[in-house]
């Protein structure tokens, strides 16, 4: 194991999380804006992510690239052996992407809908489908000696992966409503609080349960933390960012409530990211197939050129990123949207 | 049909589809860069305008171009997987180079150009057209490098069953990268310039707008005469690359079957590979052997100096590449022929010669996609040249029923979205040509 592998099996984690924190509200307020009331409402959450989101989704594209990159036979077994499902996903993000910006070109009613539609259909599947994606690695894959996997599309969806399926959606699901009262006035603001109330209730629940439904039935994903104790710090911290949140939007603090999201979010995936290393996809049935960091990364030399490209790219990348979400703080107003 | 053959089906569609678009949003790219720069400079209402239409246009665009692209990141998993496997240690690295060099650039700072029209300045947003412009063309170079590398790799070794890279600088800038990447920008300049020539010139043909159909046929005419001119040299350099790289691409788009000396080009002809000879053909003596290689005597390789298993499919990489060059040398008349009327004053009155601009508009397309099929087809069998077969490339684990079932679903997608953005584009055309200025256009989206 060198520290090449090590570093990009974090750097990987760290794409990962950024897609989840950016492009989660994104996915969020998507399924949010079905209970938008009025259409000058829907435009208005969908201005809240309006400047933002495109960007936000190029993390999930810098995911693909990096594993691509970094660990060439996970990215092959894992996006082939989730063929059906990461289809229906790519179908979801494809008319996510262009609901955002076609929906509001016509005022027609059948227009609007069909988007609104296509939108919420385009951000509940990526956002549940992930989770199950992260259910099944946890759980561990049937995988040939070539690394291909061996099941079927029915054999994802198996209870839990589902479960963390349902936990990445309520996840997801209750911060983009925390963004959307970082964003919005009045009644809806209002409105979205309440959403994120309920919503937070699941997202603490599902933790518990998932959480539970792991140290009974996934016992190979607590060996680090039994040799390494003091990573149970990991779990502990994000159940307290996840009751904080909770408590926060109680009292109205929506800034420290969407900061403690984004503390729970980083939390799921590192807790995730410690179970599993330093294996990336698990074999079911038979450890010496799993591919990890040592038997599935790329060369030396590749691992180190990408590095050097990450590390002079990514904060490049943050500076224009803070820059826009400073240019377009503060509430989104009707008068100057443009979806 | 097997997955083999459903998967490269699909790998045609998808990418098909997905290269209508780059091209058109590079080339429009720098145009709107013109366009602020002049409106940053004047603050006059026209460039305003202009830049309001254009930008809108283009976002249209980007936005298909962004959500068909998610799939071209994956899709090298999800149907290649033993290409992936094989070939990552040096092809996913230019692509997460793209995600992170270039295409973070152009996504964010799109939001800026499109959504800050009401909060920041001219200046910051010219700022942003320039991102974006510059961002979507480095996109190009990394994703033309990834591609060149399958066309003519270098940098790297097989070790242990997959590919290994030795020489970062040689696998990016192999033989082919910087001719391909030339070539392809400059046709996307030339897509850009078609698209703003045509739409403009149907504003005048209306009579609605008219100083803004003139200014963006203007500008659009010289880039567009410019870079179809441009097209010459850089087509030839990438030709001359390919008959030094890859000759049995040469011989396949030129339909040469026979290697010889004082080697004909072919001004029109059927190959036929079953019969090894062209029917029908017009050629003209040398010029095959000149063009290539710079010298009446030099011998250019046939076909039959190598084994037919290793021969491309004649159909798709002759006939293409030739009507792509009959797109080309209409490009260049047709753009001279309107920058002649420009100087002669007589443009903007030639109904003849913008109606003709109207229909040109999907040309440059055409011409894009031909070129392509012609790129990609030429290197058949290989997905890699020489290193590895398309057929040992697909993924075992996906089935040609789950195929054939992505390939329907994208179809439908495809379709719909396609007809949404020429819809959509088609009304924004009609609500700027149903008043003069921009008054209708705010009410109508209040």
């Amino acid at each position: 194991m060198s520290g090449l592998q090590v570093a990009w099996f974090i750097m990987v984690g760290f794409f990962i999380a950024g897609y989840a924190i950016l492009d989660g509200f994104d996915l969020g307020v998507g399924f949010w804006h079905l209970f938008a009331r009025k259409d000058s409402e829907r435009r208005l959450v969908l201005n809240a992510i309006g400047p933002v989101w495109d960007g936000n989704e190029v993390w999930l594209l810098a995911i693909g690239g990096c594993l691509f990159a970094s660990f060439p036979p996970v990215y092959a077994t894992v996006f082939s052996g989730f063929y059906l499902a990461f289809m229906l996903v790519i179908f979801a993000l494809i008319f996510r992407a262009t609901a955002i910006v076609f929906r509001s070109e016509h005022p027609s009613k059948w227009w609007r809908s069909w988007w609104d539609g296509a939108f919420a259909f385009g951000s509940v599947i990526p956002s549940v489908f992930f989770g199950v994606a992260l259910g099944n690695l946890l759980r561990g894959l049937p995988l040939d000696d070539a690394g291909n996997y061996t099941g079927t599309f029915a054999d994802l969806l198996n209870p839990y992966s589902l479960l963390i399926g349902f936990t990445g959606f309520a996840m997801v699901a209750t911060h983009g409503a925390l963004y959307l009262v970082l964003k919005t006035e009045g009644g809806l603001a209002d409105r979205a609080r309440g959403w994120a109330q309920k919503m937070w209730v699941f997202y603490l629940v599902l933790f518990l349960i998932a959480g539970a439904v792991t140290l009974v039935a996934q016992p190979q994903l607590i060996v680090n933390y039994n040799s390494l104790p003091i990573l149970w710090i990991i779990p502990a911290l994000t159940l307290a960012a996840i009751v904080m949140l909770g408590v926060f939007n109680m009292k109205g603090e929506a800034m420290k409530a969407f900061y403690s999201s984004i503390f729970s979010i980083i939390g799921l995936i590192s807790l995730s990211g410690s179970a599993l290393f330093p294996n990336l996809v698990p074999s079911l049935d038979n450890p010496q197939l799993s591919l990890n960091i040592m038997n599935a990364s790329s060369s030396p030399l590749t691992l180190k050129a990408m590095l050097v490209i990450t590390l002079l790219g990514m904060p490049v990348v943050i500076v224009y990123t803070v820059w826009i979400y400073t240019a377009f703080g503060g509430k989104v107003k009707l008068d100057e949207a443009k979806y | 049909m097997d997955a083999v053959f459903l998967s490269r089906l699909q790998f045609a569609l998808t990418i098909g589809f997905h290269y209508i678009f780059p091209p058109v949003t590079i080339g429009l790219s720098w145009l709107i860069v013109w366009i602020m720069t002049r409106y940053k400079d004047t603050g006059a209402d026209l460039y305003r305008r202009l830049a309001a239409f254009w930008i809108k246009i283009f976002g249209l665009s980007f936005a298909v171009g962004v959500a068909t692209g998610i799939t071209m990141e994956f899709q090298f998993g999800t149907n290649w997987a033993g290409y992936s496997r094989f070939v990552g240690d040096i092809f996913g690295a230019p692509l997460a180079a793209e995600v992170i060099l270039a295409f973070f650039l152009e996504s964010s700072f799109l939001g800026v150009l499109i959504l800050g029209g009401e909060r920041l300045s001219v200046r910051v947003r010219w700022f942003a057209s320039l991102m974006v412009a510059f961002g979507s063309t480095l996109s190009a170079f990394w994703i033309i490098a990834a591609n060149s590398w399958m066309q003519t790799p270098a940098g790297y070794r097989v070790v242990s069953g997959r590919v290994e890279l030795t020489d970062l600088r040689a696998a990016i800038f192999n033989p082919s990268t910087i001719p391909r990447l030339l070539h392809t920008v400059d046709g996307a300049l030339v897509t850009g310039a078609f698209f703003m020539l045509g739409i403009g010139a149907w504003f005048i043909l209306k009579g609605r707008n008219t100083d803004f159909g003139r200014e963006s046929v203007r500008v659009a005419l010289i880039t567009g005469f410019v870079f179809s001119m441009l097209q010459l040299p850089l087509g030839h350099y990438h030709a001359v690359q390919v008959a030094l790289t890859q000759p049995e691409k040469l011989a396949a788009v030129e339909g040469l079957f026979e290697t010889q000396r004082r080697a004909p080009a072919l001004v029109f002809g059927i190959p036929s590979s079953k019969d090894e000879t062209v029917r029908a053909a017009i050629r003209i003596p040398g010029a095959l052997s000149l063009l290539a290689f710079g010298s009446l005597d030099a011998e250019v390789k046939g076909l039959k100096d190598f084994p037919k298993d290793e021969w491309p499919p004649l159909f798709l990489t002759f006939y293409p590449f030739h009507l792509m060059v009959m797109l080309g040398m209409y490009f260049i008349g047709f753009t001279a022929l309107g920058i002649f009327l420009l100087w002669r004053r007589k443009l903007y009155g030639n109904r003849f010669f913008l109606s003709l601009a109207v229909l040109s508009i999907p040309l440059p397309f055409i011409a894009n996609e031909l070129g392509w099929i012609s790129a990609e087809v030429g290197r058949q069998p290989w997905v890699v040249y020489k290193v590895m077969r398309t057929a040992d490339a697909v993924s075992s684990s996906v089935s040609a029923g789950q195929v054939l079932f992505s390939i329907i679903m994208f179809t439908m997608i495809y379709g719909l979205l396609f007809f949404a953005w020429i819809f959509l584009i088609f009304r924004e055309i009609r609500m700027w040509m149903a008043t003069e200025g921009d008054s209708a256009v705010k009410e109508v989206m209040s």
